[in-house]
């Protein structure tokens, strides 16, 4: 079995999973109906994303492990997973800061992808692109609506820009996996993501006319497992089924 | 508070179709317009092109005008190939 | 000037007759509120309908039930979106169909203020729950009013997997543990009875139903669409191999017919006016999205007027 090649899937995946478990919490709380239905939209791609990468882990595995037990049984050390994704969802500026300083990382990260030497990830990055693209549209335009709104929406989405800063950077820190996956020419180069999305971030908050905060003390720790409080309580609800009734059907 | 603008969104659901009334939905703006009836009307793949039009720029006929505007087509019968008699045995006309 | 009578005459004639009625046709006033009643009602029954689901979108125990619960509740969303829709083309606006809901003066349907407490709910909404809006939305497909009738065929065609997900979920725990078993028959029990009163009250009691047969809003009436389905569920419940909860359920040779029994009509009421386990849950979930959306909406407003009054600027100096 090829561990790097497992470790990197996980580490997509739990991206994802976390993700989309976030968004959707938003699913019949949406500001309005019109976004109510476009956060689930984002929320099932991201989902989808992660049943593909969890059934292509499993398979890399060999071991007889389906999707499920790698996204359910795991404990939360072993969830690779940035800290950015995991962070509460707040209003729907903070959800729409995080989303957008996401989204500017997917992206490239993808499209990068796209050309791993691994034919199953290129194809699911090509597949999943399409999908990204489309978020980081959506959240750069409503990043510039709530930046370029009302005084109010300025003020929000700021704030929820500088309490989301420090988890960015741990997007282009590279991991053990990130460096051993790129040697081995399956992994994608974080070095060119970071400028793309230094870009990207860059020209969005112009037009919004947000301050783009300055880099200070950075948050990290989720690659190596080490977690933020709140994915305890993402994985308690999650895995609640699953644990409290071991290894039936549902 | 102002609310959104009520927009009517029309579809093409296929390439060589006519973009096609599905209904309305509430947007800012005409790119969110869109974006939202991307969401809420193609979620199942029923188009690959979306027509927005903000519902106030929508003038319509009026019912009470219908006899005036459309019966008189009625009996322009002419206007039908089958008005015209022609032998059964002409072909490729 | 025109007879009001005549015109009376002549919109019923073309009820009669099978002419759906269009927007900007004349109709009778009773008409026009009727339908703005039902169709806010019925939008308002899907927007808080998507919250005892959606309780349980974060504990879906495999990620494949996930995305199946999540796209059905995001279909509910799309579905009240469309009947607001058809709701405006009667000159109503849906902010002021939310403040009715809000206030308390418009109604949705009572069985969304049970609480869904086990996975188990889900698989009993998709079933009875979904199973007997279906028979009430099949029924308005050929409602008399055109936009109504229009959204109610988009509606039934995208929830004919409702129920299927619902029932899935339900055969997969009648084939599981003891534990999982006993989960489903316990969600049956408290499922069943709620899903029966939301056909209504009886024809008898029912104040609107034969005006709104008259104009064909309405097809059948609440009695006959509610032993519909009782006569299609009891066979699915067998393939469940549970028990509904009511000892006086059995065919009837001569009816051909099954005879259930007496709704409790005191508890139906009850929950209407308020009292039900969880009113004044669902109403503050929905007062508070609407109240923390609000200044997004506002954002969103100031930015599209900014951009406006941008444009005319830069085609001036151009």
């Amino acid at each position: 079995m090829n561990q790097t090649l497992l470790n990197y899937i996980l580490q997509i995946a739990d991206n994802s999973l976390i993700l989309g478990s976030r968004i959707s919490e938003w699913c019949g709380h949406g500001p309005v109906l019109e976004q109510d239905i476009a956060l689930t939209n984002i929320a099932l791609d991201l989902i989808g994303q992660a049943r593909s990468l969890f059934q292509y882990a499993a398979e890399v595995e060999g071991q007889g492990r389906t999707e499920d037990d790698l996204a359910y049984l795991r404990i939360a050390r072993e969830y690779r997973n940035v800290l950015l994704v995991e962070q509460p969802n707040g209003h729907f500026g903070t959800t729409i800061a995080r989303q957008f300083l996401f989204d500017a990382y997917h992206y490239p990260f993808y499209k990068a992808l796209m050309n791993s030497k691994d034919e199953t990830l290129a194809a699911i990055a090509e597949k999943s692109l399409k999908e990204v693209t489309y978020h980081l549209r959506f959240s750069s335009e409503w990043m510039i609506r709530l930046g370029d709104g009302t005084d109010e929406s300025h003020e929000k989405v700021q704030n929820a820009l500088y309490d989301l800063w420090p988890y960015t950077s741990e997007l282009f820190v590279p991991s053990e996996t990130d460096n051993s996956a790129l040697e081995m020419g399956i992994g994608v180069d974080l070095s060119e993501v970071k400028n793309f999305w230094n870009e990207k971030v860059d020209e969005i908050l112009k037009i919004a006319t947000l301050e783009k905060p300055q880099d200070g003390w950075m948050q990290s720790g989720g690659k190596q497992g080490k977690h933020s409080e709140h994915l305890g309580f993402i994985l308690a609800e999650m895995q609640y089924l699953q644990r409290t009734y071991p290894g039936q059907e549902w | 508070m102002k609310n959104w603008p009520l927009w009517e969104i029309f579809i093409r659901s296929k390439q060589g179709l006519h973009h096609k009334h599905v209904g309305s939905l509430h947007a800012a703006d005409e790119k969110m317009a869109i974006e939202n009836a991307r969401d809420v009307y193609t979620r199942r793949n029923e188009g690959i092109s979306i027509w927005v039009v903000e519902s106030k720029y929508i003038h319509a006929s009026s019912p009470d005008e219908s006899d005036s505007l459309f019966d008189p087509a009625n009996d322009k019968v002419y206007r039908h190939p089958t008005f015209y008699n022609l032998p059964d045995e002409l072909e490729h006309i | 000037m025109v007879d009001i009578t005549s015109l009376e005459k002549k919109f019923q004639e073309r009820i009669d007759s099978e002419i759906k009625i269009e927007p900007k046709d004349w109709m009778p006033d009773a008409y026009r509120k009727t339908l703005i009643r039902q169709i806010s009602q019925h939008a308002h029954s899907e927007i808080v309908g998507m919250l005892p689901e959606g309780n349980w979108i974060t504990r879906a125990p495999s990620l494949r039930r996930k995305v199946a619960l999540l796209a059905k509740i995001q279909d509910e969303a799309g579905h009240g979106l469309y009947l607001y829709s058809a709701c405006e083309t009667l000159g109503v606006e849906r902010e002021d169909l939310i403040d009715q809901l809000h206030s308390g003066k418009a109604k949705y349907s009572s069985i969304f203020n049970y609480p869904s407490t086990t996975w188990a709910d889900i698989g009993a909404i998709g079933w009875l729950v979904d199973g007997a809006a279906i028979m009430n939305q099949v029924m308005l497909c050929r409602t008399s009013y055109g936009p109504y009738s229009r959204a109610m065929v988009r509606i039934c065609k995208e929830e004919s997997f409702h129920q299927r997900q619902g029932y899935e979920i339900l055969l997969t725990l009648s084939r599981g543990s003891e534990e999982q078993k006993a989960m489903l028959q316990d969600a049956v029990n408290r499922w069943w009875w709620p899903s029966l009163m939301m056909f209504g009250p009886n024809d008898k009691d029912s104040t609107h139903s034969a005006q709104s047969m008259k104009w064909k809003i309405k097809r059948k009436s609440n009695d006959e669409l509610r032993q519909q389905f009782v006569d299609i569920t009891v066979g699915q419940a067998k393939v469940l191999g549970i028990t509904l909860p009511d000892p006086d359920l059995k065919w009837n040779e001569e009816r051909g017919h099954y005879d259930f029994g007496e709704i409790d009509w005191e508890e139906f009421w009850n929950v209407v006016k308020g009292n039900g386990p969880c009113n004044r849950e669902r109403m503050a979930a929905r007062k508070k999205a609407a109240a923390e959306g609000q200044w997004v909406k506002d954002a969103a407003i100031a930015y599209a007027e900014k951009q406006r009054k941008r444009k005319t600027e830069t085609s001036r100096v151009a």
